[in-house]
């Protein structure tokens, strides 16, 4: 039985199944560590996106008080945009830990024990997204 | 009673001149030793002799056999089909280099990166008394323990996207260098080391040492690179990618 490869074109073959961009977000195959490289990937680019968007949000502060006041009741108490915090700091929290991770491994002081470093920043990223997801979702229902 | 299990496999297949790559699937009855390079050699003797793969050795010493089964980059002669755990197999290519045909890919660029590294050579026939190189063979020119399979190469997520890469295996053989110059000046290789296209190009996800069968660990050679390259407070010679040449 024969099948085409799903996407494939002579350039593939010409470029030597070179997985591109698209394969630093290709989870087929990837081992822990390669896990890590791409939610680094994933999670530097929301913290930029977040960057700008926040920019944003802040110039409203040029407009006034009341539309500064507006924003935030009709927009920044809303759930959805609760979950999108829990999702920043989750990005923030990744990035950061995982940052420290590639610093302390790229420059040779912690080479061995590398795969021990992500799990344990693995472990600790999780307890602070668990409590400052808590803490969101209390401090929401305190206002 | 026989202990055979039908598997299926499918498999890359691409000709020079295809328009499109495609796979192919064939039923190949396999037993509790049966190896993925075992079903392969039988699809071609059995099934379909224009089958086009690469092996030697059968034994993962030549790393001559290295593929893509179920997504993970392996050596065919030393993976267990049954251990593989599924009903279909999918046997591809080494990503990151050229496809020749099927499941063979042109390992020219690969080698040429090592032999721009000058890979350090100490091969166990070096340290047998008596022993000897071949006629026309200067010396030895094979880097201890890896097999030059490829394997680490297609596994790294920067050698899909930077072509100059000089890539984990080239890399580590500059750091065994490094380790043990026998003789050789460092120094020409460790500035070759410390380019944008070199060790400061890793960005650290393991793949190639979780990959590699010879147990090399290429990553931690590019760390202990980058630790000495900072040690030693090497300073990039000239803007000029000395990674992209070969």
């Amino acid at each position: 039985m024969t099948e085409r490869v799903a996407g494939a074109d002579r350039r593939v073959e010409r470029q030597g199944r070179r997985r591109g961009v698209m394969g630093w977000v290709d989870v087929r195959g990837r081992r822990l560590g390669g896990w890590a490289f791409i939610l680094n990937r994933l999670t530097g680019l929301g913290v930029l996106f977040y960057l700008y968007l926040h920019l944003i949000v802040l110039s409203q502060l040029a407009v006034g008080p009341s539309a500064w006041d507006s924003l935030l009741r009709n927009w920044f108490l809303n759930p959805v945009f609760l979950l999108l915090d829990v999702v920043l700091l989750a990005g923030l929290v990744i990035h950061g830990l995982n940052g420290v991770r590639l610093a302390l491994v790229g420059f040779g002081i912690v080479i061995d024990r590398q795969k021990a470093l992500l799990l344990a920043f693995g472990v600790l990223g999780a307890i602070l997204i668990v409590i400052g997801a808590l803490r969101f979702i209390s401090d929401a229902g305190a206002k | 009673m026989s202990d055979t299990t039908s598997v299926t496999f499918r498999v890359h297949r691409y000709k020079q001149g295809d328009e499109d790559p495609h796979h192919d699937r064939f039923a190949v009855e396999v037993g509790p030793r049966t190896t993925v390079l075992d079903a392969l050699t039988a699809i071609r003797r059995t099934q379909d002799p224009t089958l086009t793969l690469r092996h030697s050795c059968f034994h993962a010493s030549c790393g001559t056999c290295g593929m893509k089964v179920n997504d993970h980059e392996v050596l065919a002669c030393v993976t267990n089909v049954r251990e593989l755990g599924t009903d279909e197999v999918r046997v591809e290519p080494l990503d990151n280099a050229p496809v020749v045909s099927d499941l063979v890919v042109d390992m020219g660029p690969f080698y040429a990166r090592f032999d721009v590294a000058e890979r350090p050579l100490v091969r166990e026939s070096e340290l047998v008394p008596g022993s000897h190189t071949a006629a026309g063979v200067p010396q030895s020119m094979r880097y201890e323990d890896c097999i030059e399979c490829g394997i680490c190469v297609s596994a790294c997520p920067i050698a899909g996207t930077d072509p100059a890469y000089l890539g984990p295996a080239a890399l580590a053989a500059i750091d065994r260098v490094r380790q043990e110059p026998r003789g050789v000046d460092v120094g020409p290789i460790m500035r070759l080391a410390d380019d944008p296209h070199a060790a400061w190009r890793c960005h650290l996800a393991f793949e190639c040492t979780e990959a590699c069968p010879s147990n090399v660990d290429p990553a931690g050679h590019i760390m202990q690179l980058r630790r000495s390259l900072f040690a030693r407070g090497w300073r990039r010679p000239s803007a000029e990618p000395q990674g992209a040449r070969r």
